[in-house]
């Protein structure tokens, strides 16, 4: 393989694997800022457990987010070095923004909530959490504005060849970014949601095949108490999870109604600044109205004639582009004589190109990626979100059925909208190429400010360090991936008492006679 | 001399000085939970008194990176893609440090803490010696052609200056680690960090002193000789106020010893950025190597908000977790078992 295609690869593994961490942070955190709120305001038990619980598994995975966002700050540099050079000085800063208004606040007030418990004053340490989490959304904010720009460039001028900032107000309220932003924000809630239901159906589903809560003859719940030697497990607990799946399977459900509206609006924005990406996304040879439900045929192939749409809906891609039923959507058999005759057949054959100089440019983004990217977004998370509505209505009273296999479905059923949001952006990130800052149709816009991949890539970058980098990239991540999800199923196990040492201690006795100054005692010591 | 790019030498100096002072301590903590701590317990006395604020600290490294390319990206770029190879290294080591902060304790297992254990003791040290490499050589200098790429393999960039300034600040993080944990624990860790420090000094601080010395008999003059003689009293200050038990005197004369140490670096440096070892001419500097003027407008009005705002709150923070720790402090660990 070459070094382009390495980095590619590379840059691809690495962020999405980032982002399998981001939208749980996002959606997770201010969910368990709303429930130490409800803790705060109501003093009731069952939210202090809910907080806590959510709480420790929020941690668990929000360390992976930083450890490998790291690698997303620093791999700019390292392997797209001619990229950095070119969009410096618009796109570095949005990320010098989120630093440092946003990381910092982050890292800073999450490490004051994790330590914080039993030194700060209830309401201030509540803010902690809040401060955090709603830093976590001004970093995506900022990341956003960063990639809507590569998507759709705004407030440049080109000066010497290069993008040069002139208005950072264009470029942080890109049109592309005002939709992306909700758009991903929702998204991260559907993943949350999905989380918050599927793992209290769980502890649902064991409480009852433990016997602790029973079904009277009219289907409702009676809730029961474990036996002494389980801790936390009272009646508390039967509200703590069936608390947490109702506002889980709320959020995703409205979280859908979100990713629905907002991706329709950013279909329409896509059609007028990524034509081939609309294209692309449906498989779509020639010029039509039609949205393909399924296509069959060899949707990579050159001649795109053998593709068939099975089943279309007529109208709905009209609908989508355009917000009418006749639009034409063209094609990419008309897109691909425009772009060429707006870029170039070839890449230039200019020193920075390196080897790749003078070979012919292919227009078309991986199809059979768009086109599939683009329905599992969709079909994940539509399928999420019915299952969803569906939970709320089997435990309208109060609990789940005894059903092993529904229980699976439910845990399963929490990767859906991670493998939406994942699909979502590598048919995004993809269905951009063959450019890595797409040019701007929109006879408004700024003309020829576009970058192609093959030019972005470190000139004195070897493929052996690249090779070097993926396998070691991979490797970690994989296992470090195994690890997390170990844990993440051992303090599931572990219920609440997991996360509250003082249930599953409570009569122990002998360690709270010792006369130690209570707050002398470490809170959440590592 | 240009106003603002200037002006963003001056940011980017003072945050990679921040990263060295805070990260600094938590780094040296790091590699001290295999050197120092005798035990679980210890090992969890070191852990808890960064525990609140390392991540914080970290941030000022991405900050660093983050503001280099937003206020020099061809600087953020030639160096980044020279240091392929230890930048990889570096990122792999930050990355199992940060993990095995939050790991270590959540399985009540000794092979489970002890497998952590030299994850936070390797992690921190390859990642304070690659920093500490990579800083040396951007201000020593790199084998960049004209357009800024690295001339030559893998390994073109290695040279002399990349192992002092590794050393450096893998020796500075320890002492600074020891003045630290002389401020925040009690009892014998405390009277043992002590020693170490008051043992470890001088050869904790020479190899900064020999790296600042090299930059500034390059590029160096008067405000240099001071700075450099600045550091040096810091040093010994600290010593002297370490010999009598003045933990507070103590920090802060480290951190005299490094922001002047660091001053000494970078001013030295001034105005080039990226000197290259190939041809004067490919040198970057701040001229060559920074965004427009209207980006660095912009940049100071957030740097203006920013930095003062992370100066009030991690201060903030620092006071919240003021309190000493020791072993008595640490509850017993907990064990998580399935319901
Ligand atoms: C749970 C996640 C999820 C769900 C259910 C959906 N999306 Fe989505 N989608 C994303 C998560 C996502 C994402 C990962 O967040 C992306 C990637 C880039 C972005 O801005 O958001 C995305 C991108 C994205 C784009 C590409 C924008 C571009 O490239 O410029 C479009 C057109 C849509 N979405 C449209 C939709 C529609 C019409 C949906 C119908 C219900 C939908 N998405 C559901
Ligand atoms: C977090 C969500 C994101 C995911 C999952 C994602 C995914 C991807 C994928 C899969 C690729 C490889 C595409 C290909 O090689 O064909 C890619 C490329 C790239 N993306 Fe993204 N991306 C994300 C966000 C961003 C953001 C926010 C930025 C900018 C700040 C960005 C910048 C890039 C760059 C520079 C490339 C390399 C060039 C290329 O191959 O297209 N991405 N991304
Ligand atoms: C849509 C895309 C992205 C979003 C929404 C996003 C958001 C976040 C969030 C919420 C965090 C907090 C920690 C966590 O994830 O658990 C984080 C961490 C981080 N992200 Fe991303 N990110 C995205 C992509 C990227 C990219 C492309 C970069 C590279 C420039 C990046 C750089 C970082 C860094 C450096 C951290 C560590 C911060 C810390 O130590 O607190 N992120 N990101």
């Amino acid at each position: 393989m070459e070094a382009l295609e390495l980095a590619r690869w590379q840059f691809g593994i690495t962020t999405v694997y980032h982002f399998l961490m981001v939208p749980l942070t996002i959606g997770l955190g201010l969910t368990v800022a709303c429930m130490q709120t409800m803790w705060v305001r109501t003093g009731k038990e069952q939210y202090l457990r809910m907080t806590k619980f959510w709480g420790k598994l929020f941690l668990i995975n929000f360390i992976l987010g930083v450890a490998t966002g790291l690698v997303q700050e620093f791999q700019f540099g390292m392997a797209w070095s001619e990229y950095s050079r070119f969009v410096g000085d618009v796109f570095g800063a949005p990320l010098a923004m989120e630093a440092l208004l946003a990381f910092f606040v982050e890292s800073v007030f999450l490490g004051l909530w994790i330590f914080g418990w039993d030194r700060l004053p209830k309401k201030l340490h509540l803010a902690t959490i809040w401060a955090a989490s709603t830093a976590s959304i001004g970093s995506a904010y900022f990341i956003l504005a960063a990639n809507s720009w590569m998507q759709h460039p705004v407030g440049v001028e080109m000066i010497d060849g290069r993008p040069v900032m002139v208005d950072v107000w264009a470029v942080l309220t890109n049109s592309t970014l005002l939709v992306a932003f909700p758009h991903t924000i929702f998204g991260a809630f559907a993943v949350a949601g999905a989380f918050l239901l599927g793992i209290s159906w769980y502890h649902l589903w064991k409480r009852r095949s433990d016997g602790i809560d029973t079904v009277d003859d009219g289907g409702k719940v009676v809730v029961g108490e474990g036996t002494d030697n389980q801790p936390g497990r009272d009646k508390s607990d039967h509200k703590v999870w069936l608390q947490s799946l109702r506002i889980g399977a709320a959020v995703a459900v409205v979280s859908f109604a979100g990713v629905a509206v907002t991706g329709d609006l950013q279909a329409k924005l896509m059609f007028e600044q990524q034509p081939m990406k609309m294209a692309a996304a449906e498989a779509a040879c020639h010029d039509g109205t039609g949205f393909s439900v399924l296509s069959v045929g060899n949707l990579g192939s050159e001649s795109c004639d053998d593709i068939t749409a099975v089943v279309e809906i007529p109208g709905l891609l009209s609908f989508m582009a355009n917000g009418d039923f006749k639009t034409e959507v063209d094609g990419v058999k008309s897109l691909i004589p425009q772009y060429k005759e707006a870029y170039g057949t070839h890449i230039p054959d200019l020193p920075k190109y390196g080897e790749r100089g003078g070979t012919k440019i292919d227009y078309v983004p991986v199809m059979e990626v768009t086109y599939w990217g683009f329905r599992i977004m969709i079909g994940f998370g539509a399928l999420a979100a019915g299952a969803a509505a569906v939970a709320l209505f089997v435990v309208r009273k109060g609990t789940v059925p005894r059903s092993k296999w529904l229980m699976r479905l439910a845990v399963f059923g929490i990767l859906a909208p991670f493998g939406a949001n994942s699909a979502g952006w590598i048919f995004t990130e993809m269905g951009r190429q063959p450019f890595v800052v797409a040019p701007n149709p929109d006879p408004n816009g700024i003309d020829n400010v576009f970058m192609f991949t093959a030019a972005a890539v470190s000139p004195g970058v070897s493929t052996a360090e690249l090779i070097t980098s993926l396998v070691a990239f991979t490797l970690v991540y994989g296992g470090l991936l195994v690890v997390e999800v170990k844990l993440l199923f051992r303090y599931v196990r572990g219920g609440v008492p997991s996360a509250m040492p003082e249930l599953a201690h409570a009569d122990d006795g002998d360690d709270d006679g010792d006369g130690k100054d209570k707050d002398d005692v470490l809170a959440f010591a590592y | 001399m240009d106003f603002l790019p200037t002006l963003w030498f001056i940011i980017v100096a003072y945050l990679w000085t921040g990263y060295l002072l805070l990260e600094g301590f938590d780094l040296g903590v790091g590699m001290l939970m295999k050197l120092f701590a005798r035990n679980n317990r210890e090992r969890r006395v070191l852990l808890n008194t960064v525990g609140p604020v390392w991540d914080g600290n970290e941030v000022w490294l991405i900050t660093a990176g983050a503001a280099t390319f937003a206020a020099f990206p061809f600087w953020y770029a030639s160096l980044f893609s020279t240091l392929y190879l230890p930048l990889l290294v570096v990122l792999i080591g930050l990355i199992f440090r940060a993990v095995a902060f939050e790991y270590r304790g959540k399985v009540d297992s000794a092979s489970w803490r002890n497998r952590w254990d030299w994850a936070i003791f390797l992690g921190s040290f390859v990642s304070a010696f690659g920093v500490g490499a990579a800083l040396a050589l951007t201000t020593t200098g790199l084998p960049i052609n004209a357009n800024g790429d690295r001339a030559g393999g893998p390994f073109s960039w290695f040279n002399g200056y990349a192992l002092l300034g590794g050393a450096a600040v893998v020796l500075f993080c320890l002492v600074h680690a020891a003045a630290f944990l002389m401020l925040k624990t009690d009892g014998d860790i405390r009277a043992r960090a002590r020693r170490l420090l008051l043992a470890g000094l001088p050869a904790g601080v020479l190899p900064m002193v020999i790296w600042a010395f090299a930059v500034h008999r390059d590029g160096g003059g008067t405000a240099t000789w001071i700075t450099l003689a600045v550091a040096a009293f810091g040093a010994v200050l600290a010593w002297l106020m370490a010999a009598k038990n003045r933990d507070g005197y103590t920090f802060t004369a480290m951190a005299l010893f490094l922001v002047a140490g660091t001053a000494t670096i970078f001013t030295a440096l001034f105005p080039k950025v990226l000197p290259s070892t190939i041809n004067d001419a490919f040198d970057l500097t701040v001229a060559n190597a920074s965004s427009s003027d209207y980006t660095l407008g912009v940049m100071s009005v957030v740097g203006l908000i920013g930095l003062p705002a992370v100066l009030v709150y991690q201060g903030w923070t620092y006071w919240v977790f003021r309190k000493r720790v020791s072993a008595s402090h640490i509850p017993d660990a907990h064990s998580v078992t399935a319901q």
